[in-house]
């Protein structure tokens, strides 16, 4: 395929794959992080975690309609407010969902599965009820748009760079967060012992409260920053649900690092791959080296070890 | 349980009711003007439908909720605004239409079992109805099997004809041939690069695609991709889009897929003011979705737009904007699904009767000369003969009319040397 092209060429495409490689990783990343930290650490099955990051995406859509009617002039910045306001919200009602379902479902994690499936459905027919069954189109600032003209035929997306750039960013604060933090130390005791954690004198219930909230803000911000590249619409989440199963689970549940290794595998191999073939064929192939590999290690990736 | 005893009671009354329809024949032979405003109900109505002396009632069958809500939406608005404006005028037939509406929920089952309940429990004299193909393959039977009427707006991709449904959007022919002749002659296009959602339309389309520009356009098609429904990312099909140097990238990828492959288009620095790109599944309401900004100059190809100037559209889109908000956008579907009611009440008033199998004889042939769209017919093959038209996306979210075909299009839902 590639004899009719001069070197030049193939040389760009290939600077400009790699860039589409890593764009897809970032995503990856950037939408299984939350989904990391409440399915790894607390061992719940969030089925409406594309819900959350949706909800990230409607608060973005109704800042920048606020931005364009009261604050024009201040329109090109809003998306960064937009960002904090996202995981506030995403993360309000991840705290709130916690408070009212998931706390007690700890002991039935399957059940928790079901639960937060229904939620998914609820949370789609609200948006359905509030914003409308039509998609939104959420406008952007113009610096924002467009591509950084490298050479005449490498151009990188500036969005593109924004998420790659977003996601290094939450990536050390939540590494931060988990690893050196106070708080991330008893995130982590709570999740190994529960009781031995509460005799220590943990609040364990607030503890859990805090994480399921954070899970989901960050979420709240991956669908904020989604707005650039997807659709917004009542169930949009629904589109990332499964990748960001996948690549958590493909990682190994309760390791950070796993999920990064997941999401970078996953993405270069399907980006690879479409470039090769169709974009159909490139997804079937790349979801069979997953079962393949989760057979021969079914704890995926990377996992803790710990005694069972 | 206790549905059981009533039908108990209701059948010998119906079966009474059936006994009485036998002597129609001999009413029809009555002098017609003892009936001139509102014929009588046994006349017009042989089959038990669901017809009184005031009242006819339809069915009303899309998705409000799941994911095809987005696309269905604007569907169900237009055919309650034509069944509103068909009652102001006095109805059908001097009866005032009554709709029940269903929710398919956006799950193919869902929507065969509900169109059996509209059939068997409601006894509804037709059915708007259907939005994806895979919905209206799961309706088909049920519809056959019970003799009802369909009425389906969207453009598919043909290889389909039924004595139960009209087709009331465009088939894959007269939406595609028309808008890749323009392109060839307009823009000297001998390359194209395809790339679809991955289900059976858009391959279908991209197959009548292909032959035509292989066979006729005497061109080449570079590449024919497709991703599956609800992908989101397109990086690596616009580097081979980038590699390749089409002339004309020809696309039907569809869904939220559409807003994720049009913002990423423009990202990766494509300027469609430059490069062609002519599109066969975005409407207005797309649009909306993805952003004016992202997809301005590009050419979509279809029978309507919402910026059309004639005086059926001019009353249309008003009308429609009152009912249904000021922001509200019109896509192509929406006004085929508006055409639904309207080309229903033209056949039942030309058979001069609600029977299905009058209507089925009827309809080809029936004229509406108030569609948005311009005058569209009914052909003996149940699809409508209608224009063809390319508009170029504008930062508004508006299609500015760039080609309309001279004459209608013929419906050729079995396209010989294209399949």
């Amino acid at each position: 395929m590639f004899g009719d092209y001069s070197l030049g060429d193939l040389g760009s495409i290939f600077v400009m794959q790699g860039f589409a490689g890593l764009i897809l990783f970032s995503v990856y990343v950037l939408m299984a992080l939350g989904l990391a930290i409440i399915f790894g650490q607390m061992g719940v099955i969030n089925m409406a975690h594309g819900e959350f990051m949706i909800l990230g995406a409607y608060v973005t859509w109704m800042t920048s309609n606020l931005f364009q009617s009261y604050l024009p002039s201040l329109f090109s910045g809003y998306f960064f407010l937009a960002m904090i306001l996202a995981f506030l919200a995403s993360g309000a009602l991840g705290m709130l969902v916690e408070w009212v379902l998931i706390r007690h479902l700890y002991k039935r994690p399957l059940d928790t599965l079901l639960a937060t499936w229904g939620l998914s459905l609820m949370l789609q027919q609200a948006y359905r009820s509030v914003f409308g069954a039509r998609e939104v189109g959420v406008e952007l600032p113009q610096w924002m748009l467009g591509s950084l003209h490298v050479t005449d035929s490498i151009e990188v997306p500036i969005n593109g760079v924004f998420v790659m750039g977003l996601t290094v960013l939450i990536t050390l604060g939540v590494a931060y967060v988990m690893y050196k933090s106070r708080w991330g130390r008893q995130v982590r005791a709570v999740v190994q012992n529960r009781i031995m954690a509460g005799a220590v004198g943990i609040n364990t219930e607030k503890v859990d409260r805090y994480t399921f909230g954070l899970g989901c803000g960050i979420a709240g911000v991956a669908g904020s920053a989604f707005t650039m590249i997807g659709s917004t619409g009542p169930t949009s989440g629904q589109l990332y649900i499964v990748d960001t199963f996948l690549v958590v689970v493909f990682g190994g549940a309760a390791s950070l690092l796993g999920t990064i290794a997941s999401a970078f595998s996953i993405s270069q191999t399907q980006s690879t791959l479409e470039f090769f073939l169709s974009g159909s064929m490139a997804k079937v192939l790349t979801l069979l080296a997953v079962v393949g590999i989760l057979m021969l290690r079914p704890q995926g990736l990377f996992a803790l070890k710990v005694r069972k | 349980m206790s549905d059981e005893p009533n039908k108990g009671l209701l059948s010998p009354l119906r079966r009474k009711l059936l006994m009485g329809m036998a002597a129609v024949p001999a009413i029809t032979m009555l002098p017609r003007a003892s009936f001139a405003q509102a014929p009588a109900t046994s006349a017009v109505n042989t089959t038990g439908l669901a017809v009184t002396d005031t009242e006819v009632t339809v069915g009303i069958l899309h998705s409000a909720t799941g994911t095809m809500a987005i696309s269905e939406t604007g569907s169900i608005e237009a055919e309650k605004l034509a069944i509103e404006q068909i009652n102001a005028m006095g109805g059908v037939l001097g009866r005032k239409i009554k709709f029940i509406q269903e929710d398919g929920a956006s799950d193919w089952p869902t929507f065969a079992e509900k169109a059996k309940k509209l059939l068997v429990n409601d006894k509804v004299a037709a059915i708007m109805g259907c939005w994806t193909s895979a919905s209206r393959k799961a309706v088909l039977p049920v519809m056959e099997q019970y003799n009802g009427m369909l009425y389906y707006p969207t453009f598919y991709e043909g290889l389909e004809q039924s004595k139960n449904v009209i087709y009331t959007g465009q088939e894959a022919t007269q939406q595609i041939l028309a808008g890749l002749n323009w392109i060839a002659k307009e823009k000297g296009a001998k390359s194209f690069f395809f790339i679809g959602s991955d289900y059976i339309w858009p391959r279908t389309s991209n197959k009548i695609a292909r032959k035509h520009v292989e066979n006729v356009l005497k061109g080449k098609v570079v590449g024919e991709e497709y991703y599956p429904l609800g992908n989101t990312q397109f990086n690596s099909v616009i580097n081979k889009i980038k590699l390749t140097k089409p002339d004309v990238i020809f696309t039907d990828v569809v869904g939220g897929s559409n807003v994720a492959f049009y913002k990423q288009l423009k990202a990766a620095g494509i300027d469609l003011s430059k490069q062609a790109l002519l599109t066969i599944s975005v409407t207005e309401d797309e649009i909306d979705g993805i952003g004016g900004e992202n997809i301005a100059g590009a050419y979509a190809c279809m029978k309507y737009f919402q910026s059309l100037d004639n005086p059926n559209n001019k009353a249309f889109v008003p009308a429609f904007k009152k009912m249904w908000g000021e922001k509200t956008v019109i896509g192509d579907v929406t006004q085929a699904a508006y055409l639904g009611p309207w080309l229903w009440k033209l056949t039942v008033e030309k058979a001069g009767s609600f029977d299905i199998d009058k209507i089925a004889a009827a309809s080809p042939g029936v004229e509406f000369k108030g569609a948005p769209e311009g005058y569209v017919r009914i052909h003996e093959n149940h699809h409508l003969w209608s224009k063809t038209r390319v508009g170029r996306a504008k930062l508004d979210g508006q299609f500015e009319l760039i080609y309309e075909t001279a004459d209608l299009v013929e419906p050729d839902p079995f396209p010989k040397g294209y399949q």
